[in-house]
């Protein structure tokens, strides 16, 4: 027999995508964010970004080349990783925190619980939440950057404070906030997550070019919304509707939900259990952001979202084609 | 190095690094993540817990073929909790500001799960010498891991040992090491290194899993079934026979011992039914 045919396990369909042509695109609809926190925060932000996508490439490099394995730097999921952890920097941050985010992503988030694939959760939050219980106060210094005149100026109108308080800030005492700046991104807050309108258009990119699903960011985003207009009505603001668009647009929600909880590692992969994890996601980020004390809360929502995935994934497995659940093999492992 | 089993250096050598509490038993881990803010919290909680942990054992081994069986438990508890609020008050009365800093965890103490477990384990069956040392040994093991534990955590998360600054000027401390996520972190760390070098695990084969690969000794588990035609030494017959005797198919040889296992078990219960039956 000199034929031999290969014996493999599935699947034996196979895709020209790979990892590293996905984390590609990802790159790409990150960067509209990216150069609008550039232009928003000036070039020092340019530098973070950087920073941080240099060294959380040279931790993952220095890592497995420490440990003897197979380098994998060149999927580019270190330089989304990267880059994530640098959209989630306040503009006027030193530079060495981005860094201590990337190696602590790279290394204990993602390296020891195996490489991509195996991570319990996004490693560029866990990062983020890392540094913001370790340096809270670089963490939430957003100092104005340069194109932030006319908001400084409207921000010491009305309180006593110059930098600080970003729009969710604002929205926290239930007062409006400028929709339009907010929509285009001329506000405070970390480099990549104040203009909705660059992060829209990169979800839609990914969207469009079927590298994530609608479900998870689409039904977060509704469930939040439609709790926070519930919410605003049941407080009395003057425009429910308008704050509620407010709250989505303002602060990393728009980042989050398009690029952080979409993260195929960490969201689950049963449909089943995707809508439930978008539905857990926005009735956390609801509870942080109306209910708790502090203004932001899409980090830690999603954080913790991840952490029940598998959780979730173990009660939405979908029913083998062709098997039932039996009655009768019920009853027989009952005894 | 081979150590007389039982004898004191055996038991304190057993207690820091063999069955170390904290790295290799994980026991007591509530105050290892507690108290381990300050390099001083450790050391006063690592010493108080060595104090009980010795004192309670050698009671207990000496009480032994006194208490029964069935109240070995509440005896146990009255003999800790004895000396636990002995150290309690002494604690209260000679060093209050580590009194104070250690809060709930010293009456804790009482319910520590290696205090219990080594008078279980051990205390409970041997003799009072080798007991005391044991509850030595595991009492040194248990401050040598939470003191290193507290030093990584304070130094990091403070800048500071001893409450002395040690790190330079410059230094911004990294708030979380002296959080509960930082006492998680530098625990399952140490844990790691420990392993590595008591057992070297977290060694990797050298060779990546080949699915296609030829397990010899098992055709009936090889994914060459059908292709390759070596007789492996360990088997009675070459893997053509295996699969001439299940009748051809592959799914077949894999059923096929499947199925005798089962046959020679399945007598009794088929007598088991007539029994019943009839």
């Amino acid at each position: 027999m000199n034929e031999k045919y290969q014996v493999s396990v599935s699947p034996h369909v196979r895709d020209s995508i790979s990892t590293r042509k996905i984390m590609l695109f990802v790159i790409i609809a990150l960067l509209p964010a990216c150069i609008v926190g550039v232009v928003n925060f000036g070039p020092y932000a340019l530098l973070i970004l950087c920073v941080s996508v240099a060294s959380s490439v040279a931790a993952e490099y220095c890592y497995e080349r420490a440990l003897k394995k197979p380098v994998t730097t060149g999927d580019l999921s270190a330089v989304v990783t990267g880059l994530l952890i640098g959209m989630n920097m306040p503009p006027q941050i030193p530079w060495w925190i981005p860094v201590i985010g990337s190696v602590f992503a790279i290394v204990v988030v993602k390296q020891v619980f195996g490489g991509l694939g195996q991570n319990f959760m996004n490693p560029a939050l866990g990062a983020r939440c890392f540094l913001l219980i370790s340096f809270s106060s670089e963490m939430t210094n957003y100092a104005a950057g340069r194109g932030l005149t006319s908001l400084v100026t409207k921000v010491a109108s009305t309180t006593d404070a110059l930098s600080g308080a970003t729009p969710l800030a604002y929205l926290k005492t239930g007062a409006h906030f400028d929709l339009g700046a907010l929509f285009l991104g001329n506000v405070q807050g970390v480099i990549g997550e104040t203009s909705a309108i660059a992060l829209l258009a990169g979800g839609i990119f990914l969207l469009v070019m079927q590298i994530i699903d609608w479900k998870i960011p689409v039904i977060y985003l509704g469930s939040f919304a439609v709790l926070v207009l519930i919410t605003a009505a049941a407080r009395g603001y003057s425009n429910p509707l308008e704050f509620t668009a407010e709250e989505l647009c303002a602060g990393g929600i728009m980042l989050g939900a398009w690029f952080m909880a979409t993260d195929y590692v960490t969201s689950p992969i049963t449909p089943k259990g995707q809508v439930i994890y978008a539905v857990f996601l926005g009735v956390m980020t609801w509870l942080y952001r109306m209910i708790g004390n502090s203004s932001e809360g899409v980090s830690y929502a999603i954080i913790l979202a991840n952490c029940i995935v598998p959780l979730i994934e173990r009660y939405t497995r979908p029913r083998a084609f062709g098997i039932r659940k039996d009655k009768r093999q019920k009853e027989a492992g009952k005894a | 190095m081979k150590l007389k089993k039982n004898s004191p250096v055996e038991r304190l050598w057993n207690g820091l690094f063999v069955e170390n509490p904290v790295f290799v038993l994980v026991l007591g881990t509530c105050p290892t993540l507690a108290t381990t803010t300050s390099a001083l919290n450790a050391i006063g909680m690592g010493l108080s817990t060595t104090v009980i942990l010795a004192l309670s054992n050698l009671i207990i081994s000496a009480l032994r073929k006194v208490i029964p069986e069935r109240m070995r438990m509440p005896a146990y508890i009255v003999v800790i909790a004895s000396f636990v609020t002995m150290v309690d008050f002494l604690m209260e009365g000679f060093t209050p500001a580590l009194y104070a800093s250690l809060g709930i965890y010293i009456p804790l103490i009482v319910v520590n799960c290696i205090i219990m477990g080594r008078a279980e384990a051990y205390a409970g069956k041997e003799p009072m010498i080798p007991s005391f040392f044991d509850g030595l040994g595991m009492g040194l093991g248990f401050t040598a891991a939470i003191f290193c534990i507290a030093s990584i955590r304070e130094i990091i998360g403070a800048g500071t040992w001893f409450g002395m600054q040690v790190m330079p000027s410059g230094y911004v401390p990294v708030n979380i090491f002296v959080l509960a996520p930082g006492a998680f972190l530098v625990y399952a760390f140490l844990v790691a290194v420990m392993n590595k070098l008591k057992i070297g695990a977290g060694r990797r084969p050298k060779k990546e899993w080949d699915p296609t690969e030829k397990i010899c000794g098992d055709c009936l588990s090889c994914m060459k079934l059908g292709i390759c035609d070596e007789k492996p030494e360990s088997c009675s017959e070459t893997p053509a026979q295996t699969i001439a005797r299940s009748k051809g198919t592959v799914a077949e040889a894999i059923a096929a011992p499947a199925a005798e296992k089962p046959a020679a078990g399945a007598a009794p219960s088929s007598e088991k039914k007539e029994a019943t039956k009839s």
